[in-house]
């Protein structure tokens, strides 16, 4: 059965996909290309219905709504991976995001208090003199 | 317990190293934790990490410098912040990680300064399998070991403990960590970064005390799939 061979083929490929690392561009080219891809199929199968059963004849799949499933299977995969390494990345500049600020905070705090303590007059007050 | 204690008249106190303790909701124990390290260190930072308890004022309190994320990130993350603040600190020769649930002994650590100091080793790393002091339990055991396996696979190195949080760094090797793991799996990844600096490293026996409360918090079975999955999808 060709349609074993190219769901399982599929499947591990997104699961590489996953495992690889990131490359920016090059992935967002692909999706959106996945998704001129997928706007295309619709056209074609609202145009011609039995275009999606004569597909799925070739690949070995008994109706094309079974194949329009499995397609399906495979787009929400794909989704998945995507959505996951999307959140990834979007977590990691949250990070840095917020490790940026506590660094900024604690050096305004240590410069605070360096200030404080070189100061002799403040030192007992707390309050720094201003000249 | 005041924070103004510079303490250098008391000769025991050690000012050129930075104890490195990330935070998250330790309420009960961080007090007991900090006042115990501020007795024999100068510089302990805390990198309280969105905690709700009002972890870090205690610790604030208890005499650290406090480091605050305005949401929780991980103890990865939290890990990354007080390295990268500490290394900006003038006079500090070694950093140390210390988990803030109170299951590192102090003694450990001086232990363990005592070695990179005398051999010039670069990194020191914590291990609670060298001897049999350390109690864990069947399960616990499981995860540890698959940790050590996986660290041991992706970095080369041959440790007998990964995932225990007490390591020594010199800053030269310090400046190398940058971890990206914010959750458990950082505990690989600062393995994995400090051994592609090949700066000389060793092992010292320490011993991680199991209590009631931090058994209650400890990793779970299910949280090694987590440090697993978090490894292999970057």
């Amino acid at each position: 059965m060709w349609i074993k061979i190219i769901l399982v083929v599929v499947i591990v490929i997104i699961g590489l996909l996953l495992v690889r690392p990131p490359s920016g561009d090059r992935h967002l080219a692909l999706r959106r290309l996945f998704m001129v891809f997928l706007v295309a199929v619709a056209i074609i199968s609202v145009l011609i219905p039995q275009w999606l059963t004569w597909l799925a004849h070739l690949v070995g799949v008994g109706r094309g709504t079974d194949f329009l499933l499995y397609a399906l299977v495979i787009a929400f995969l794909v989704f998945v991976s995507t959505a996951y390494r999307r959140n990834a990345l979007l977590d990691r500049k949250i990070t840095q995001l917020a490790r940026a600020a506590t660094l900024a905070e604690a050096r305004a705090q240590d410069a605070e208090r360096r200030a404080v303590s070189v100061d002799p007059v403040a030192d007992d007050t707390g309050v720094s003199k201003d000249s | 317990m005041s924070t103004a204690a510079p303490s250098h008249q008391d000769g025991s106190t050690i000012d050129d190293v930075c104890i490195v303790v990330p935070l998250y909701n330790e309420a009960p124990v961080i007090g007991g934790v900090i006042s115990q390290l501020r007795e024999r260190f100068c510089h302990v930072v805390c990198v309280d990490d969105g905690s709700t308890d009002g972890s870090a004022a205690i610790a604030e309190s208890a005499g650290a410098r406090v480091l605050r994320h305005p949401v929780n990130l991980g103890q990865g993350a939290a890990l990354q912040t007080g390295i990268s603040y500490a290394l900006g600190r003038p006079g500090i020769a070694y950093l140390v990680t210390f988990d803030a649930d109170g299951q590192h002994r102090i003694e450990d650590v001086i232990g363990m300064l005592e070695m990179a100091r005398e051999k010039d080793l670069a990194i020191v790393f914590g291990s609670r399998f060298l001897d049999n002091r350390t109690k864990a339990g069947w399960a616990k055991r499981i995860v540890l070991k698959t940790a050590v396996w996986v660290t041991n696979k992706t970095t080369g190195l041959r440790l007998s403990d990964a995932h225990n949080g007490l390591r020594v760094i010199r800053t030269d090797a310090a400046k190398h960590v940058n971890l990206v793991q914010d959750r458990m799996a950082h505990a690989t990844e600062i393995v994995l970064q400090l051994a592609r600096t090949r700066l000389p490293w060793a092992e010292y026996p320490v011993e991680v005390l199991y209590t009631d409360y931090s058994r209650g918090k400890g990793q779970s079975l299910l949280n090694s799939v987590n440090i697993l999955v978090d490894l292999l999808i970057r």
